[in-house]
C-alpha cells in the first residue's frame, strides 16, 4: 500500500535492551497511513516489545519512534498523553479494569478525558459494544467474562477515543475460529470505515493472510523480512519460510528469550 | 560479603529515591488542585473507616494491659493521682499514633501493594498509560491524600479507646473515676496530643508511598505481587518505627 502521507508510525534503528540481554536489534519498520502491518515470531521474540515501543510504555535503548512525524522517543510522560490520545492499544490479556463493570471500562477514557457530556457516554459506550458484538454486557464485571468477551470489550475500549493508530496484541489468540474471524473482520472494517492504522502481533498466520497488508518477520531481535503473507510464503530465507509453515525443522530452532512475554 | 552489602545498600538508596520521586509527583497533583475526589472518597472508606474497628480494638486492649502492668503498681506506692496522666501521656504521643499506623500499614499498605501489583502484572497499569491516563494521579494520589486525612482521625478515635481501656483498669485496681480524669487533664496538654496526631501524617505518607511503589514495581505474576505486599508491609512497620523515634525527638524535644 502506497501512499504519499507521512508514516503514522516509523522505527528507525530500534534497539531495546534488559539488563544486558537484546530484545531488539536495530529494526526499522514504517507503517503507511490505513496499513495494517501484522508482526510474527516466535513466543519471547520481542513482538509485544515492538507494540510497548510505539506506544513509548517503555523507552528504546537505541533508536528512534515517530508517530505522525513527530519524534517521541524522548517524549516525557505528560506530552506522551498528546501522542497516546491518538492511539488504541488492545493489551495480549485485555487488561480491563478489574474493579469497573464492562460499560465503565469501555467509557474510560471518555469519562476520565471528559470528552463526552455524562448523559452521552452510555450512548457511546452501547455504540462500541455493538461494534464488537457484546451488546448487553454493560452491567458485568471482567471477571464474569471469557478471554474472548475480554478482549472484544478491551477493542471497544481502546476504541473509545476514535484512536487512527490502533495496536493489537494476540487479538485472535485463545479464540474460536468464528470469534477470531470476527475479529479480523472488525479490523479491516475500521480501516475502511475510519482510517485506522494497524499494527497487529500474532501467531495466527490465517488471520494475518486475512487482515494484514504486509507481515514483518521477528527473529532474534531483527525483521528477517517484511512483505506481503502471499510473498513471504515464498520467500528465500528458509527461516521465514519455516515460521511460516510452522515446521519444527529449520533454521529457527535454538531457544527463544523469554522475556515481555511475546 | 562486600558485594552482598554493597547491593544491599544500593537497593536501599534506590528503595529510597524512588519514594521520594513518587511521593513528589503525587504532590504535585493535590497542589495544582487535582485530587479525584470521588477515588479520594472511595479509598478514604477503605483506609479510614474500614480500619476504624481494628484500630479501636487495638488500642483498647493496649489500653487494658498497660492499665493491668500499671495501675496495680502505682495504687502500691500511693501514686495514683499520676497513674491517668502518664497513661494519657504514653497513649496520645506514642501507643496510639505508632500502634495505628503498624495497623493500618498491615490492613491498607498490604491492600494498596497487592492491587496495585496485580493492576502492574495484569498490564492494567500499562493500559491506564495507553489511555492517557497517569496512573499515579488516577492510582497513589487519592490513596496518599486518604491516608493522610485518615490516619489523624484513626489515632483520635484509638487514643480514647486507649484512654477507656485504661479508664476500666483503674477501676478495677480501685483508682477513682475523678481522680483518673483530673490525673489525665492535669498531665496531658494540647501539644501532647497534636504532637502525637502530627506524627500520623507522616505515617500516612509512608504507608501510601511505601504500598503504592511496592505494588507499582511489582513484577513476575501472582509471586512477584506477594512479594511485593509483604515488602510493603514490613518497609512500613520497620519506616514508622524508625521515624517514630525522629518525630519524638524532634516534637517532644529531651
Amino acid at each position: 500500500m502506497q501512499d504519499t502521507l507521512a508514516p503514522p508510525i516509523q522505527l528507525e534503528g530500534l534497539s531495546y535492551a534488559v539488563d544486558g540481554a537484546v530484545i531488539l536489534d536495530d529494526v526499522d519498520l514504517s507503517v503507511a497511513p490505513r496499513e495494517i502491518v501484522g508482526i510474527m515470531g516466535r513466543s519471547g521474540t520481542g513482538k509485544t516489545t515492538i507494540l510497548r515501543l510505539i506506544m513509548r510504555l517503555i523507552k528504546p535503548t537505541t533508536g528512534r519512534i515517530h508517530i505522525n512525524d513527530e519524534d517521541i522517543t524522548d517524549l516525557r510522560e505528560r506530552d506522551l498523553d498528546r501522542i497516546r490520545a491518538g492511539m488504541g492499544m488492545i493489551f495480549q490479556g485485555a487488561a480491563l479494569f478489574d474493579s469497573l463493570t464492562v460499560a465503565e471500562n469501555v467509557g474510560f477514557a471518555l469519562v476520565e478525558h471528559r470528552l463526552l457530556p455524562a448523559h452521552e457516554i452510555p450512548d457511546r459506550v452501547r455504540d462500541l459494544l455493538d461494534m464488537v458484538d457484546m451488546a448487553g454486557t454493560e452491567h458485568l464485571l471482567p471477571a464474569q467474562l471469557s478471554g474472548g468477551m475480554r478482549k472484544r470489550v478491551g477493542i471497544a475500549r481502546a476504541l473509545a477515543r476514535r484512536p487512527a493508530i490502533v495496536l493489537y496484541d494476540e487479538p485472535t489468540a485463545g479464540l474460536d475460529p468464528i470469534s477470531a474471524a470476527a475479529i479480523d473482520g472488525l479490523v479491516v472494517r475500521l480501516r475502511s470505515q475510519v482510517d485506522v492504522t494497524s499494527v497487529i502481533v500474532s501467531h495466527d498466520v490465517h488471520s494475518l493472510r486475512r487482515v494484514a497488508d504486509r507481515v514483518a518477520v521477528l527473529h532474534q531481535g531483527r525483521f528477517l523480512a517484511v512483505d506481503a503473507v502471499e510473498r513471504l510464503e515464498h520467500s528465500h530465507d528458509p527461516a521465514v519460510r519455516q515460521f511460516l509453515s510452522g515446521s519444527p525443522e529449520g533454521p529457527m530452532t535454538e531457544e527463544p528469550q523469554m522475556l515481555n512475554g511475546g | 560479603m562486600v558485594r552482598a552489602v554493597g547491593h544491599q545498600v544500593l537497593a536501599a538508596l534506590h528503595f529510597v529515591g524512588d519514594s521520594v520521586v513518587l511521593f513528589l509527583r503525587a504532590l504535585a497533583y493535590p497542589l495544582q488542585g487535582h485530587i479525584g475526589f470521588r477515588r479520594t472518597m472511595q479509598q478514604m472508606a477503605i483506609a479510614g473507616a474500614d480500619s476504624l474497628p481494628i484500630a479501636a480494638v487495638t488500642l483498647f486492649f493496649v489500653g487494658l494491659a498497660w492499665g493491668w502492668n500499671t495501675a496495680g503498681q502505682m495504687v502500691r506506692y500511693g501514686a495514683t493521682s499520676y497513674y491517668g496522666g502518664t497513661t494519657a501521656l504514653a497513649i496520645a504521643r506514642e501507643l496510639a499514633p505508632a500502634l495505628c499506623g503498624v495497623v493500618v500499614a498491615a490492613r491498607v499498605g498490604s491492600a494498596f501493594a497487592a492491587e496495585l501489583g496485580t493492576m502492574t502484572v495484569t498490564e492494567q497499569v500499562d493500559a491506564l498509560r495507553a489511555l492517557a491516563v497517569n496512573p499515579v494521579y488516577y492510582l497513589v494520589v487519592p490513596r496518599l491524600t486518604a491516608c493522610v486525612v485518615m490516619l489523624p482521625i484513626l489515632t483520635i478515635v484509638a487514643i480514647a479507646s486507649g484512654l477507656l481501656g485504661a479508664f476500666i483498669m483503674a477501676l478495677h485496681f480501685g483508682v477513682s473515676a475523678v481522680e483518673y480524669m483530673s490525673s489525665v487533664q492535669r498531665l496531658l496538654g494540647n501539644d501532647d496530643l497534636f504532637g502525637g496526631i502530627a506524627k500520623t501524617l507522616v505515617f500516612g505518607l509512608i504507608i501510601a508511598i511505601v504500598g503504592c511503589r511496592q505494588g507499582l514495581r511489582a513484577t513476575g505474576g501472582a509471586a512477584g505481587v506477594g512479594r511485593a505486599t509483604i515488602s510493603a508491609v514490613v518497609l512500613s512497620i520497620v519506616l514508622i518505627y524508625v521515624t517514630n523515634l525522629f518525630l519524638t525527638a524532634a516534637i517532644f524535644g529531651k
